[in-house]
């Protein structure tokens, strides 16, 4: 099988993601009131980034063990309403500390 | 009502998102170098989409050579929350916003950026807009390559850890509303449980990663819309 070149692949994903965003900005005048697609459209970003967290988080390092352990510290911080920065930056250093320890057992 | 004309203010009102924008770009940077993408089209990727969901979404299909076809479904659904984003931000713009200022400010409408401007009494100018997106995508793109440029210099230790960073981040944005809102955690429940089957069945696990996080996706929202359609209410969308 022929392998894409790439530039397409950036081609597509630029102009799909481009045009979403353009389309009614540029044409639609008045708020959406359809109450289904605006519910579905309210569900769409929290059920996409669960499916691309879990679960491909356990496999983002060297260890399913130190992964498990950033997943819970990112868990905790984000229940206490930490920010983005706060939760991703402590999740990596509990990651750090798990397998610096498991790299001494 | 009045409008915020000002470049100045829209550049302060920037910053903060250029600053979540560096470590954010600079997790995707080093996700894409860990999944063989090179530097140079990483930060193509970022300098053209401006989606850290949409992004992280693309790179496995693009690595295991999927279709082009299966990529625009997948940034369609991931994306089209942007749509309604347009739909709102198009009401808030002012007077001084031209037709042409409407092609440019909507590239850079990402989710950080709409909450600002959302968040401005009155109506938003075009001046004001440009300022409040310039910084953001500077960070953005800088935070790719400086993110795809160390994770080739690194020690795997330290690039291992950095992997979860930005499913950390996904963490960060789910795990507080789904504490406090009932549908959004059954939304989030339905969501793992298919991903998780469509991961560990065999067969199923042969699907490509696009074509199963639109599966799951849509049919957990869509059971949600259902189950426990959201209350409209005049200021926008608020949940029940």
């Amino acid at each position: 099988m022929n392998k894409i070149p790439f530039v397409f692949y950036l081609l597509t994903m630029a102009g799909v993601t481009y045009l979403i965003r353009m389309l009614p900005l540029v044409l639609i005048k008045k708020k959406i009131q359809n109450k289904f697609l605006l519910s579905f459209l309210y569900y769409i970003p929290y059920a996409v980034l669960s499916v691309m967290a879990i679960p491909a988080i356990f496999y983002s390092t060297s260890h399913t063990v130190s992964a498990l352990i950033g997943f819970f510290a990112a868990v905790v911080l984000a229940i206490r309403k930490k920010s983005l920065l706060t939760v991703a930056a402590a999740a990596c250093g509990a990651v750090l500390a798990a397998e610096i320890i498991i790299g001494c057992l | 009502m009045t409008e915020q004309t000002s470049f100045i203010k829209g550049i302060k009102d920037g910053l903060p998102i250029c600053f979540g924008y560096l470590s954010v770009a600079f997790a995707f940077g080093i996700f894409s170098y860990e999944s063989s993408l090179s530097i140079l089209q990483a930060v193509l990727i970022s300098m053209t989409n401006v989606t850290s969901a949409g992004q992280l979404a693309a790179v496995p299909i693009i690595t295991s050579g999927g279709s082009l076809f299966e990529l625009a479904i997948a940034q369609f659904v991931i994306n089209l929350r942007y749509a309604l984003m347009s739909v709102s931000l198009s009401q808030k713009l002012g007077k001084t916003v031209s037709m042409a200022d409407r092609f440019i400010i909507s590239f850079m409408n990402t989710d950080e950026v709409f909450a600002v401007s959302s968040s401005n009494r009155g109506y938003v100018g075009r001046k004001y807009m440009y300022g409040l997106i310039l910084t953001p995508f500077l960070g953005w793109s800088v935070g790719t390559f400086l993110g795809a440029g160390a994770g080739n210099i690194l020690p795997a230790i330290i690039t291992s850890a950095l992997g979860i960073a930005i499913y950390a981040m996904f963490v960060a944005i789910v795990v507080p509303v789904a504490s406090e809102n009932k549908p959004t955690f059954y939304c989030v429940i339905i969501a793992v449980i298919l991903s998780c089957i469509f991961k560990f069945t065999p067969v199923l696990n042969k699907l490509q990663g696009g074509f199963v996080i639109i599966i799951c996706a849509v049919v957990a929202s869509v059971i949600m819309a259902i189950v426990s359609p959201i209350e409209i209410k005049e200021e926008g969308v608020k949940d029940e």
